[in-house]
């Protein structure tokens, strides 16, 4: 991969490896990520990523391969690459029993942050954030949307250089994570690096970059836009059935089809994948004439599953 | 205790200072699958827990139907199986021993348990992980472990709470091939998830938000009557008619 000449590098990997006992869980990894960007990190269940980002985190020392965090590497001490990033999950990142502004002092604490120069931090955070109610509230009575303000907060009180989100936006209203990802891409603007973990396809969406992990491998590195076109070069038809046909022979015959190479379920669609652009008529007209066809961009849904189950490769 | 409907009238519930449940009514149709679809503080663990008799309504009523007839709690809650957002399996226990553990607990005949072992185990394609421990299994084999124990006992009703959450896009996938199957078989289910996108997934859709039904109805029709492409959009757009 090549990065631009003068692009500052965030996070540098080069045939990264970690092993446990026996089994490989990251294999010859090489990525690197620029200062500013908004980089997602997708993969199945198992896939490794984890793995990599406890690595990123100065949480595990990788078995070999060369490493580079905010300038810093795992020889020069773990403790060198915690203090430049930060770690937010929707999940675990804050204390349902303590109140916001315990919360975020004791992260500051952690951080070794503390007196004035903790309060103004947290004042000027929360502000960023758009955090309007009292500080004095339990974190358990916050919406999800509120709680994930809190969330990003308290990772990055201690002004690291990138920023780890897991699934940072599940679980909250269309609303909340439309203002979510707005504050990430002032964040990233800023010149914070921000390192994206999900499965959730339209969190992916929004990044910039995206690597996609397969059994300890990065199997795809490009932009959203990138990555369809490339896994996708022949049209896709998205098949909306009729009501009463949702199920029926048609399905099984189409799969047969020569010229159709793959067709999946996609809600209440079918997404059809031809294999041969000139066919096209012919498969649609194997197609019931009371559904609804329409050719279609593919989803990072469609991506993700092509890669990753189909094994496809260019 | 075949083919039973659900019917919630004017439901609410409170859970502390909070109005979890404000004023819920539907009828759930066996054959279909539902889908609660909303964010965290929606409502939609609560409402499970009144269907499931694990909460009791401060208001309203929830009611199991059956050919016409009122069928009494006791006579339906055998045939339910709830698989909740945190579950409890044994992280030593092996898929096949978990099956062994809940099919002995269940008291289900050896002959059957023999026969429904087979079949679920390949439906979800766990088969060759039978010997591999609870706590060694990805995300998506978990929740496909406990969805099994769930429908060792054959239930007619199956309530899942964010059986998808934190899953993979394919075992995401499997998931969902795998309610399509149980509906096939006449199941009424329900399933809750926060995810706005499996709305499409669905039978039929309720859009909670604040313990209130804010949009509901067959996905398509819904959309194509409020004239979005997506839910997302539409749950944005009744968040504002509402001035939530």
């Amino acid at each position: 991969m090549v990065s631009e000449p003068n692009a500052v590098i965030a996070v540098d990997i080069r045939k990264l490896t970690v092993k446990f006992g026996e089994f490989t869980a990251v294999d010859q990894v090489s990525l690197s990520v620029r200062k500013g960007e908004i980089f997602g990190f997708l993969g199945a269940n198992g896939a490794g990523k984890t793995t990599t980002i406890r690595v990123l985190c100065g949480l595990l020392v990788p078995t070999s391969g060369h490493v580079r965090v905010a300038g810093y590497a795992p020889e020069d001490g773990l403790e060198k690459i915690k203090t430049r990033v930060g770690y937010m999950s929707q999940r675990f990142t804050l204390y349902d029993d303590l109140t916001v502004a315990e919360n975020l002092k004791f992260s500051g604490s952690l951080r070794g942050i503390v007196g004035r120069k903790l309060e103004q931090r947290i004042e000027e955070l929360l502000e960023f954030v758009g955090f309007s109610r009292a500080t004095g509230a339990f974190v358990k009575d916050l919406p999800g949307g509120i709680k994930q303000q809190v969330s990003l907060a308290a990772s990055i009180l201690h002004d690291p250089e990138i920023v780890f989100l897991d699934e940072p936006t599940s679980g909250v209203t269309p609303g909340a994570r439309e203002r979510f990802w707005k504050l990430i891409r002032e964040l990233a603007g800023k010149g914070k690096t921000v390192f994206v973990t999900t499965h959730y396809m339209d969190e992916a969406e929004h990044c910039e970059r995206i690597a996609l992990m397969k059994d300890g491998k990065i199997i795809a590195l490009d932009s959203p836009g990138g990555l369809k076109a490339s896994t996708f070069r022949t049209p896709l038809l998205e098949i909306l059935p009729s009501r009463k046909m949702a199920e029926g022979s048609w399905l099984p015959q189409l799969r047969a089809h020569p010229a159709v190479e793959s067709i999946e379920p996609y809600g209440m669609r079918y997404h059809l994948v031809i294999s041969d652009p000139a066919r096209l008529g012919e498969v649609k007209a194997q197609i019931p004439p009371s559904f609804e066809i329409s050719q279609t961009a593919p989803s990072l849904e469609d991506v993700f599953i092509r890669l990753v189950e189909a094994g496809f490769i260019k | 205790m075949k083919h039973c409907s659900i019917e919630v009238q004017s439901l609410k519930k409170k859970l502390g200072s909070n109005q979890a449940i404000d004023g819920i009514s539907a009828v759930f149709a066996p054959g279909v699958l539902h889908g609660l679809i909303g964010p965290e503080g929606a409502g939609k663990t609560t409402l499970l827990r009144l269907l499931l008799g694990l909460l009791r309504p401060d208001e309203g009523s929830v009611q199991f139907i059956s050919g016409g007839q009122v069928v009494d709690f006791g006579t339906v809650r055998p045939t339910i199986a709830y698989m909740p957002q945190q579950q409890s399996l044994y992280p030593d226990l092996s898929v096949s021993e978990h099956l062994d553990f809940f099919a002995a607990l269940y008291e289900i005949p050896a002959d059957l348990y023999r026969e429904k072992r087979t079949e679920l185990l390949h439906l979800t394609r766990l088969q060759p992980f039978q010997d591999r421990p609870a706590g060694q299994l990805s995300g998506g084999m978990y929740k496909k472990l406990g969805l099994m124990c769930s429908l060792l006992r054959s239930p007619e009703i199956l309530l899942l709470d964010e059986p998808t959450n934190g899953v993979d896009p394919i075992s995401r996938r499997e998931l969902w091939t795998l309610l399509y199957r149980m509906r096939e078989q006449g199941l009424l289910i329900l399933v809750a998830t926060a995810y706005m996108d499996e709305a499409e997934r669905c039978g039929e859709v309720y859009l909670l938000n604040a313990g209130r039904i804010l949009a509901q109805g067959e996905p398509k029709q819904l959309l194509e009557a409020e004239k979005v492409a997506r839910f997302d959009e539409l749950f944005l757009r009744k968040e504002s008619d509402l001035g939530l």
